[in-house]
């Protein structure tokens, strides 16, 4: 939700995620794909790690102070830090400078989230990618994320990116603004609520119809996508990234 | 991990669940009434600029609230209203029934009052020989189901017309079914004209009272919190500390987003101010008027700069209509008189974390409730506030560090390490991709895959992929 977008840079930071990481890498690489092919380099810092989110949710600040902290230092010059995930970006964008109030590096902490921008919104707003679509004619839904809705505010850049491929219909989902019921640690610390709101969900992709389901963070994905396999819901997830490169450079 | 506490939220969530009707009912008027607030919010520019504005008034208010409460005092005692102070709950039944017993009543009228609520205050008052009788329509319903209010503005939502048609025909004498509204309405109307003017004392809430003018303001659609608070001789209103705003000019904006943000109305059908008692000469209103201010806890919400931003409600009951949580359990699962996103915020400050605390793990932190909160109350960041106090042994909250415990420090260190040193981040991802599928069941790993297929791990981590493509490292 900025005002005013940064010029195109010569090169950025990019921030893998440690879910893109473990168990989404090539979403990873097609954001860095996309990236480059606007020729941009792309650093990719190999110290960096995780956000610091899931302890910062859970109670415990420090521990997520001190890899956070991490982050501050991993990413030192003045490039644009971009993130394929909304939730992170929102944590080091949104949550950062309150997790380091009162802290030395309070400063740093805001000068490093106002570096930070979610992958989606970069590709529109900064490098103002223009898409051609490759791809056999598909209908897909979309997923948005509660903090790339709500905290970053990029949902419909993520959209507009859909839109540009010409052969692919995205029918929304009926409550696209409802938590899929992912939150982290709450999957685990209530499971039983998170169960009924991933299964609405489900229930909510299926009736678009559509034959995949793309998301701009791969928590909510792997929440989504593992309760339609558990049913055999014949959907696919996908990583809003390695849709488009998929799609544009096939 | 969470067996101190002083109920079972695991097993209410469960019977919520497992309730497919109360789902049904929650989810068709959860549904209704946000649509009802969208419909009147279009312009989200002007929605943000109403509560800033609103944002500014409570804030302003709190800041000053000693003194705001004081001229309150002063103002009302010069206009006739007898104003009586309440450290605890205990206090303020005590008070009620002093006054109700004055007077000789053995049943009083009430208007809709969570203050009552969380006071206990019907109980109270029939084991005290005082028959409470409620005249709100929901509330009028879930008294005859012998239950409390589910919701904050709407007691009654988790029931649909055809339960309440079922109820009123088994528990008033001489009613046949019916499911028609307008019929239901009518049945509880019959049943409760002749209470308001048989009945010597009167009960109410109160929305906001203004400390310039001594004014006590009541807002509602039915017309029953007007005939409790002028039909009876004595009328006793009840409020919480934080409902005091300063000036007159401040209750419009208030009002406005109070409605719209409850039900999505542009105005209520009555919104009542009252001054005083009746005057010589009048010719109907209460006799006496009586303001019990309660503060149960408030004061030491309003010491903390953070977690002041808690009284900022104004009781509008939005949160809770746009909480998926919320939506899904409906608000007895959350056993305290405040459900929802408020109340996971203000009960654990009242009753304390080692009781209420586990309240705050019903929420995935959406954000959904503080972009609609009309107030702006960052309800996400206080409940994280208030999950850190519940491991903080030095916390400031009551009841903090109930939940510290050696396991869950030594687990959150351990993470922090190896999302310090590269090395261990590289192993444990490695270890993640080798060991991850063959993983037992266990845990957190359990509680997941009940409903979801095991995640799975690649065989090169992103880490690798970017060297092997020759991505710069910095």
């Amino acid at each position: 939700m900025r005002n005013h977008y940064p010029d195109k840079p010569k090169r950025v930071y990019f921030f893998g995620t440690c879910l893109i990481d473990m168990s989404y890498p090539e979403a990873g690489m097609a954001g860095i794909r996309l990236i480059r092919r606007e020729g941009v380099g792309v650093i990719f810092p190999q110290a960096q790690s995780c956000c610091g989110q899931p302890a910062y949710n859970s109670g415990f600040p420090e521990e997520a102070r001190a890899v956070a902290r991490k982050q501050l230092r991993t990413f030192p010059a003045d490039y644009p830090i971009v993130v394929p995930s909304g939730s992170c970006a929102g944590m080091m964008k949104v949550h950062y400078p309150h997790l380091f109030e009162g802290d030395p590096e309070y400063d740093a902490a805001c000068r490093f989230s106002d570096r930070v921008f979610e992958l989606t919104e970069f590709l529109v707003h900064v490098l103002k990618v223009r898409l051609e679509d490759r791809g056999e004619p598909v209908t897909v839904t979309w997923h948005s994320s509660c903090h790339a809705l709500r905290e970053m505010g990029v949902t419909e850049d993520s959209k507009r990116l859909i839109r540009q491929l010409k052969n692919v219909t995205l029918k929304e989902l009926e409550r696209e603004n409802e938590c899929c019921g992912f939150g982290g640690t709450f999957s685990v610390k209530q499971p039983e609520i998170s169960a009924a709101m991933v299964a609405d969900k489900v229930a909510d992709v299926r009736g678009t119809g559509a034959s995949r389901l793309i998301g701009g963070d791969c928590g909510c994905l792997m929440n989504i996508t593992g309760a339609m396999g558990k049913k055999s819901v014949p959907v696919t997830g996908q990583h809003i990234a390695e849709f488009i490169w998929e799609r544009t450079n096939g | 991990m969470d067996n101190h506490t002083g109920f079972d939220f695991r097993g209410n969530i469960r019977d919520a669940l497992g309730n497919s009707q109360l789902r049904k009912n929650l989810k068709f008027a959860m549904t209704a009434l946000a649509e009802k607030r969208r419909a009147i919010f279009t312009d989200k520019a002007r929605f943000e600029e109403m509560r800033t504005t609103v944002n500014a008034i409570r804030k302003r208010s709190l800041s000053k609230l000693p003194e705001l409460l004081d001229r309150l005092e002063k103002k009302c005692t010069e206009n006739g209203i007898i104003v009586h102070w309440a450290e605890t709950t205990a206090e303020a039944n005590d008070t009620v029934l002093s006054i109700v017993k004055q007077h000789g009543a053995t049943a009083v009228v009430k208007g809709k009052s969570m203050v009552s609520e969380e006071m206990h205050l019907n109980r109270f008052l029939l084991g005290n020989q005082v028959e409470p009788i409620e005249t709100d329509l929901g509330e009028f319903i879930i008294q005859l189901a012998d239950e409390t209010p589910s919701h904050i503005i709407v007691p009654a939502i988790h029931k649909n017309r055809g339960e309440v048609g079922k109820l009123f025909s088994e528990k008033i004498p001489g009613t046949p079914y019916t499911d028609v509204p307008e019929e239901l309405t009518e049945i509880a109307r019959a049943e409760l004209r002749r209470k308001y003017y048989e009945t010597p004392v009167g009960i109410s809430g109160v929305n906001m009272a203004v400390a310039e003018t001594g004014t006590l303001c009541l807002v509602e659609n039915e017309g029953n919190g007007r005939m409790c608070t002028t039909a009876p001789d004595v009328h006793i209103a009840i409020m919480g500390l934080e409902k005091v705003v300063e000036n007159l000019t401040d209750v419009p904006p208030i009002l406005r987003l109070l409605t719209g943000s409850a039900t999505g109305q542009l105005i209520t059908t009555y919104f009542n101010m009252i001054t005083s008692p009746r005057k010589a000469g009048e010719k109907d209103g209460p006799k006496e008027v009586h303001l019990v201010i309660l503060d149960n806890g408030r004061s030491d919400i309003l010491a903390d700069p953070e977690l002041r931003q808690t009284l900022l409600c104004i009781r509008c009951g939005t949160c809770l209509n746009h909480c998926p949580v919320y939506v899904r359990i409906g608000g007895h699962a959350y056993h305290y008189t405040y459900p929802g996103p408020i109340g996971e915020i203000l009960t654990p400050q009242m009753e304390g974390l080692e009781t209420a605390g586990t309240l705050t793990t019903a929420s995935s932190l959406c954000n959904a409730c503080s972009e609609v909160c009309p107030a702006m109350i960052p309800i996400p960041d206080l409940i994280r506030r208030l999950r850190n106090e519940s491991y903080d042994t030095g916390g400031s909250v009551k009841g903090h560090g109930y939940k510290a415990n050696p396991l869950e420090k030594v687990i959150w260190k351990g993470w922090e390490l190896v999302n310090r040193h590269p090395g261990l981040n590289a192993l444990s991802t490695k270890m993640a991709g080798v060991f991850g599928p063959v993983l037992p069941k266990a845990g957190p790993l359990k509680a997941w895959t009940r409903v979801r297929n095991r995640p799975t791990f690649a065989k090169k981590s992103l880490h690798e992929l970017v060297k092997e493509e020759g991505v710069s490292d910095e």
